[in-house]
């Protein structure tokens, strides 16, 4: 310590101190940013995965997304997003796009499941990304209740508390979550599709999003215990309900108890 | 009763057992004599006359519906973890009220169904309360002498949505928190005393641990003894006042034309209870109603997507969805000696609600100072007959109305696919524009239909044949009205405006000129019922038709 503190007048201890700073920042950064992304594996496409992807890049998405998936005016670069945006996007319709607008919409899908592996194959061939997640966070055996909390505390803002969809501004929304894969909810927490947040593994945990999967899972299967659900979409639906339907039938019946007189 | 007509009068032996326990309660009550006023009391038959009863049988269905809820839910914000039968919240942390609300769904037989009841009938009640107000203010049957029922049947739905909303918040699952956590912003927003009257309520800081406690004994005993009060008062002005009528042949101010209570009215109102309490069943067994599973335990940060309050509150959150926070450099929000003072809050909140209830228990008298009508009003108006009213009424509801899908503009534009923002800029426009553009349309439309009454009372009604004169020209047959049905074409009043008038001293104050102002455009705008010179000469015109003898039989009254 003593030798330490005779030498920190030396010339060169300004150097060394900003030497030191700068690795131990560039040292976090490099940890922080490689969290979320260190699941790039490639391993499980093949060259020929690849050069497929590449011809149907370029026949399909080269257009906007450019040749090399490097971005033009009318959409962005696709380097580094990940097997698992490909693998959602194009996997649930959303890409390619109809229309330019506030949203993709989820329509049935243009390719079928061997494209879009070539697809994604041939994206994460760009640049290291979000990996479509392995089965064992897929399995919908984590903790449903703990997922719940997740959920609220992540998404239902957004999402709706019963994971209904919801209004985001200027025409962009939340779409409701029944009959969306768990691998297509897992992949757009990873990869933040369209007007959604990313939610990296330093953010919700993967066992965290593997809750959230079993816990959207198991709401939908449990269907609505108090019978139809009218949408899952609170008061606003019941009040409509209970105006149309409610105090519909209650008129009739008023007329029908009065129609013998006058 | 004296010694000597007790000797006269042969004594009353029953010759059942229970003749004689009747007989010897009745001698102490005197049922009979009840029976007898009541039975004989005459209630017009009218469908739209059945809306007090559907909320009265309503709140009966909330009473007994309630009752059962009390055996189990436990008001307690003490923290526990859930150990029911739902798995997706198993061991999750939260109050004991919540946790006591998903034992009544999930574990207690019927408990979810009759938590659906109550629910169902809670959001019926206030509906039908709000369908009755606008059948009496249109009809206008809040006239002299039921004005301080109108009062008492205003002061009924502020209790309705007051025991709606205290209800509402008991569960404590997210939903109804963030409900009470707007309601807290709300209070807080109120100049000076805002932030202790909130810290009063909740004892401290929101969302604390005794304000579920509190608005569950307000929810269960004062707000609805307060009602029961209320409709004891309604009920009993009613009688007194006897059921009013719609204009017809034979109904006038001096006599009610209906049924009499017993036994037919008596049979009819019995067996609607059951209807609407069939209605509500069918309603709680079919549909859900609050999953407050779905919504999860109350904690201050997430707010769902879809959070809405129900649908009687719902005016009030609109008004606050509407405001902007800003508008171009304008700023609503100051600091006045270190107090916030919030109006991008407190306005929205308070003042929307403040005009529209202020109106509504005021409009009796505002009406009968401006028309000077002081005379008691037994036989209503078809809403026709009243354009200027009706299109206050008209335009009030739909201002309502704009506030009211205000709440729901989220859902309108995901469901519609269409930008929020587009949403509230309509509607805020539409906030201001609405009321004037619907008071227009209904009064136009109010007089047209009175135009087509006289013409129809005039001329007959158009029978779409088509007859050739021996001359050559072709006229359509016209078939006169019956007496009945012309009746309540041409029976109505039509007031002209009421010229100012000095009052004692010859003097013309200024509030008789504004009120002679306001008369003019009460009544200037009006249809005169046809008199019975002009359908004399109506009739007349039409002497040379064809169906000659049809003519004549309408000429002869």
């Amino acid at each position: 310590m003593k030798a330490l503190s005779q030498k920190r007048r030396h010339p060169l201890a300004v150097i060394a101190l900003l030497l030191m700073g700068l690795l131990v920042t560039g040292g976090l950064y490099a940890i922080a940013t490689t969290v979320n992304e260190a699941k790039a594996s490639t391993t499980s496409f093949t060259a020929n995965d690849t050069a497929e992807g590449e011809k149907l890049f370029e026949a399909n998405c080269a257009t906007c997304h450019g040749m090399g998936a490097s971005g033009s005016q009318d959409g962005p670069s696709l380097v580094g997003v990940g097997a698992a945006s490909v693998d959602f996007q194009v996997g649930t319709g959303r890409m390619p796009m109809q229309m330019n607008g506030p949203q993709a919409y989820k329509k049935p899908a243009q390719f079928n499941e061997a494209q879009t592996h070539q697809l994604s194959a041939y994206v994460a061939s760009l640049g290291a990304g979000p990996a479509i997640p392995e089965e064992h966070l897929l399995d919908e055996q984590g903790d449903a209740a703990k997922g719940g909390e997740l959920f609220r505390v992540n998404c239902a803002m957004c999402h709706n508390a019963a994971a209904a969809g919801g209004a985001l501004t200027r025409g962009k929304f939340a779409p409701a979550l029944a009959d969306v894969s768990g691998k297509h909810i897992y992949e757009a927490m990873v990869t933040g599709p369209q007007n959604m947040p990313v939610f990296s593994d330093a953010n919700v945990t993967p066992e965290g999003k593997r809750d959230i999967v079993t816990f959207l899972k198991q709401i939908e299967a449990n269907g609505s215990p108090g019978g139809a659900d009218l949408g899952a979409l609170g008061p606003v639906a019941e009040g409509l309900f209970v105006w149309v339907a409610g105090l519909g039938v209650i008129i009739a019946f008023t007329i029908w108890l009065t129609s013998r007189t006058s | 009763m004296s010694a000597a007509s007790r000797a006269e009068a042969p004594a009353f032996v029953a010759k059942t057992k229970a003749g004689r326990i009747t007989d010897f309660v009745d001698a102490r009550v005197g049922g009979s004599g009840i029976l007898r006023e009541f039975g004989r009391k005459v209630f017009p038959d009218h469908w739209s006359f059945m809306f007090g009863e559907v909320a009265l049988y309503s709140f009966v269905i909330l009473l007994l519906s309630g009752t059962f809820l009390t055996f189990w839910f436990d008001p307690s914000m003490a923290e526990t973890h859930y150990d029911g039968s739902y798995l997706p919240l198993k061991n999750v942390e939260m109050s004991v009220a919540y946790s006591s609300s998903l034992d009544i769904s999930f574990d207690i037989r019927g408990g979810l169904f009759m938590r659906q009841v109550h629910h169902w009938a809670a959001l019926l009640f206030v509906a039908s309360i709000g369908v009755h107000m606008l059948r009496v203010f249109f009809t206008g049957a809040f006239r002299k002498p039921r004005e301080m029922n109108w009062v008492v049947g205003s002061v009924l739905l502020i209790l309705a949505m007051a025991a709606g909303f205290t209800g509402y918040s008991l569960p404590d699952d997210l939903l109804s928190g963030n409900g009470l956590r707007i309601i807290d912003g709300v209070i807080k927003s109120i100049p000076v005393v805002g932030t202790y009257t909130s810290f009063f309520l909740f004892g401290g800081e929101f969302p604390g641990t005794a304000v579920i406690g509190r608005l569950y004994m307000l929810h269960i005993l004062l707000v609805p003894a307060l009602i029961l009060l209320m409709i004891v008062l309604h009920l009993f002005m009613v009688v007194v006042h006897k059921h009013t009528q719609y204009p017809g042949p034979g109904r006038n101010d001096g006599n009610v034309v209906g049924y009499p209570l017993g036994p037919v009215y008596a049979a009819k109102a019995g067996g609607f209870f059951f209807i609407v309490f069939g209605v509500v069943a069918l309603m709680a067994a079919f549909f859900t109603i609050n999953p407050i599973w779905n919504y999860g335990p109350y904690d201050p940060s997430p707010v769902s997507a879809g959070t809405q309050p129900d649908w009687y509150i719902g005016f009030v959150d609109g008004a606050l969805r509407l405001m902007p926070g800003v508008i171009g450099d304008f700023h609503f929000e100051y600091v006045i000696f270190g107090y916030t003072l919030t109006l991008n809050v407190l306005l929205p909140a308070l003042v929307p609600a403040g005009i529209l209830f202020t109106v509504m228990f005021m409009y009796p008298w505002i009406e009968s100072w401006i028309t000077k009508d002081t005379r008691e009003h037994h036989v209503l108006d078809r809403p026709r007959n009243a354009p200027t009213r009706t299109a206050i009424g008209v335009a009030g509801f739909v201002w309502y109305c704009v506030m009211w899908a205000a709440a729901g503009s989220d859902l309108i534009a995901t469901h519609f696919h269409v930008s929020l923002n587009d949403v509230t800029y309509w509607l805020r426009a539409l906030f201001f524009i609405g009321p004037v553009i619907a008071f227009i349309v209904a009064k136009r439309v109010a007089l047209a239909l009175q135009r087509k009454d006289r013409e129809i009372a005039l001329h007959g009604r158009e029978t779409g044949r088509i007859v050739r004169l021996p001359h050559g020209e072709f006229i359509e047959v016209h078939a006169p009205l019956d007496e009945y049905k012309r009746y309540k074409l041409v029976g109505f009043e039509s007031p002209s405006p009421l010229p100012a008038v000095p009052n004692d001293h010859g003097i013309v104050t200024r509030k008789e000129k504004q009120r002679a102002f306001l008369s003019k455009w009460f009544f200037e705008d009006r249809v005169a019922p046809a008199t019975p010179a002009e359908l004399e000469a109506a009739h007349g015109h039409h002497a040379p038709a064809v169906e000659a003898g049809e003519e004549s039989k309408s000429l002869s009254h």
